[in-house]
């Protein structure tokens, strides 16, 4: 008999529960190909596509708009015509959301570490020979990573941090250069012990891996950088400026909305999210102090990304075509040798805009 | 790092950060420290619900226990303010602000204004609002709308502990008089709050949850009630979008009326009574601003035009409830469609 794939609620990031379906996107009898966009899902801090992992025929369509979903839960089955109705409903029936143990693992998933009197909270998840260092951007946070952990977290132990004075790390930056932020993630490693590292870096969080790289090199094996800052002079001011500066909901909304193409992303909670940490006493002044240190005159201050030798350390740059925060045109800056990936119409939070293709491509070069 | 902790921590947690982080912040009111240094449960006890509980250990003197005179450190705490200091004054009641009426409408709200400026009254009034408690009609009164009608002064009343936190920070560090209001059937309700210390702005409205049908403006303990009502229509088709008021002075009309323009509905919850209320408030002013935008009349649940009741089963009629939200909404998105 040909097999019955089940379609099912996805878990996206550490802390994700349940998921709302929003809108489906496909009907019963659909021929569907792997990558297809199947359902709109919303959380409490994202909103998402599933997006079909296997070929085949929608034979039965469980999820119900409005409806919420366990992680795991049951959204609807993918089979061959060969398969009868009866095997499907026995399927549907008989289908059990796993869980017990593995949500006992997934809550401890959130850890706190000093490092050198700062508090940091990371995330840890998976497991595997190698270890790959997730480093968010400019007054992001691990939640940034939340459609890659997961993802990633098949075949690689993934760690992923809150820098200082981001997420739920401690408020309190130990420099506002990208050097003295790579020389930070370089003593977070240490007292991990994480040993050589594959190190995947967004945005600012980019530069921070490519000076990591470039300084430590017996700590970075391989590098993927996407939409990193650090490889040319130009950076959108005005959003390192709206972000830093930004009081009320409406104002932030509107400088949010410069990081996606698909403004279904930029959704209440999100905002809500980010409102809450840039309200958090000293926040502001800090993200300030940030913004003149990885810049000068407007433009950006260091670009570590050339000095990369991707014959010595693999290098994928990645970036989404409609980037409105640091260009896309950047990306033809790269040292030769590095390969370079641009996803048509995807944002500045391309990692979130098109986490389908960005995982298989990611995947692929740190298994390389 | 958040934690969930309670509104009651929350509030405890704002007062011990602010009078960390400044000095100039004290604590005043009836019991707040409560008999300190006594034997057996009367030492510190920390306020009628223990909000202001172990405070005293860590800042001693600058929490003071007045004698039971609302008129008199009600007048100290303002006159506190205009010499430099940040009162939080304890009103326990806000059913008492009566017999301290001069200082707060005549005195607090109006210095800013009458002397051009140049003096400020950053004084905070925390009181407790609102039904449900068995307290009979003289310690259960919504009276939010008393003070929002008075210009210099700023009105607060949040729904969650997470803005309850943030408010009351908001409230302290503000240089205006500030009535923060404190629904006493809320004390106990979870949230998810930061440690470190935060404030959110003062008139300034929060969407707690997005729909196209009808908007539901409400504040305090209306918000779970409208929430409530609205997981019920969501079932039956109806999306509401819900607004938390949060302040109901300065208050953020923007957010309603942004809302109402992609709803064409509005119904306004309110705990107090209707005549002059927030609801009434509201209602004009989206009348008046954005009566174009409105696909049928607008609604109100409120309680009824009469003291609050101290007999159980009529008090529990008395407060309006999900089932009454539900109820108008139907009937307005029905009349508009």
């Amino acid at each position: 008999m040909a097999p019955i794939v089940p379609i099912v609620m996805p878990k996206w990031g550490l802390s994700m529960k349940e998921g709302q379906v929003v809108e489906v996107l496909v009907a019963e009898g659909d021929q569907l190909a792997v990558g297809d966009d199947l359902i709109e899902v919303d959380t409490d801090k994202i909103s998402g596509i599933v997006e079909a992992t296997a070929a085949g025929m929608l034979r039965r369509l469980v999820a119900e708009v409005g409806r919420t979903y366990p992680v795991k839960g049951l959204l609807g089955v993918v089979a061959d015509e060969s398969v009868g109705d009866d095997d499907i409903d026995a399927f549907v029936a008989g289908y059990a959301v796993p869980s017990a143990a593995e949500d006992e693992a997934e809550a401890s998933a959130y850890h706190t570490i000093d490092v050198d009197g700062i508090m940091v909270r990371y995330g840890r998840l998976g497991g595997g020979e190698r270890t790959v260092l997730l480093i968010h951007g400019y007054g992001g946070d691990l939640d940034n990573w939340l459609f890659t952990t997961t993802a990633l977290a098949e075949g690689f132990d993934v760690v992923a941090l809150d820098l200082p004075g981001h997420g739920q790390s401690a408020i309190f930056l130990p420099g506002e250069t990208v050097a003295d932020l790579a020389r930070f993630v370089e003593r977070f490693c240490e007292v991990l012990a994480l040993g050589r590292v594959d190190v995947v870096g967004h945005s600012l969080g980019g530069a921070i891996a490519a000076r990591l790289a470039i300084d430590h090199p017996d700590r970075v094996e391989r590098l993927a950088l996407i939409a990193p800052v650090g490889l040319g002079p130009e950076i959108n001011t005005g959003y390192l400026d709206g972000f830093a500066s930004a009081r009320s909901r409406r104002d932030l909304k509107a400088v949010l909305a410069e990081l996606y193409t698909d403004q279904t992303h930029v959704s209440r909670e999100m905002v809500d999210q980010v409102l809450r940490y840039i309200r958090l006493d000293g926040v502001p002044q800090l993200l300030a102090r940030l913004r003149a240190g990885i810049t000068a005159d407007d433009v950006q201050a260091d670009q570590p990304v050339l000095d990369l030798d991707p014959a010595q350390v693999p290098l994928l740059v990645m970036w989404g075509s409609a980037d409105r925060v640091v260009p896309a045109a950047h990306a033809a800056a790269a040292p030769a040798g590095a390969e370079v990936v641009v996803l048509e119409g995807g944002g500045h939070m391309v990692q979130i805009e098109r986490p389908g293709q960005v995982n298989a491509t990611l995947a692929r070069h740190l298994r390389r | 790092m958040a934690r969930t902790i309670t509104m009651r921590q929350a509030i405890n947690e704002a007062l011990d950060q602010e009078m960390t982080r400044d000095p100039s912040v004290i604590c005043m009111g009836e019991d707040i420290v409560g008999g300190a240094g006594s034997p057996g449960e009367d030492d510190a006890w920390g306020g009628v619900l223990g909000v202001t509980k172990g405070l005293y250990a860590k800042h001693g003197d600058r929490l003071l226990d007045t004698p039971l005179s609302e008129s008199a450190y009600i007048g100290a705490a303002i006159g506190a303010a205009t010499c430099g200091l940040r009162p939080v004054a304890e009103l326990m009641f806000i059913d008492f602000m009566g017999v301290c009426f001069d200082q707060i409408y005549n005195q607090a709200a109006k210095f800013r204004y009458m002397f051009g400026g140049k003096a400020v009254t950053p004084v905070t009034i925390r009181a407790m609002v609102g039904a449900g408690l068995r307290a009979a009609a003289q310690h259960s009164q919504m009276l939010t709308p008393v003070f929002t009608h008075i210009p210099g002064l700023k009105v607060v009343c949040p729904s969650t502990p997470y803005d309850t936190k943030g408010l009351l920070i908001g409230s302290i560090r503000d240089d205006d008089p500030v009535i923060f209001c404190e629904h006493k059937a809320m004390y106990d309700m979870e949230g998810e709050v930061p440690e470190t210390s935060y404030s959110i702005p003062l008139g300034e409205a929060n969407v707690v949850r997005e729909g196209g049908d009808c908007t539901i403006v409400a504040y305090g303990l209306m918000v779970h009630k409208a929430t409530e009502a609205a997981e019920t229509l969501a079932s039956e088709g109806v999306e509401c979008e819900v607004v938390d008021l949060r302040s109901l002075s300065p208050l953020d009309l923007d957010t309603v009326i942004e809302s109402v323009e992609g709803t064409g509905h509005l119904v306004c919850v309110d705990e107090a009574n209707p005549r002059c209320s927030i609801a009434a408030d509201v209602s004009a002013q989206v009348a008046q601003h954005a009566f174009g935008s409105l696909r049928a009349p607008i609604a109100m649940v409120t309680a009824p035009h009469t003291p609050v009741p101290f007999a159980p089963g009529l008090e529990d009629a008395y407060i309006p409830d999900a089932a009454r939200v539900a109820k108008a909404v139907r009937s307005t998105v029905a009349t508009g469609a």
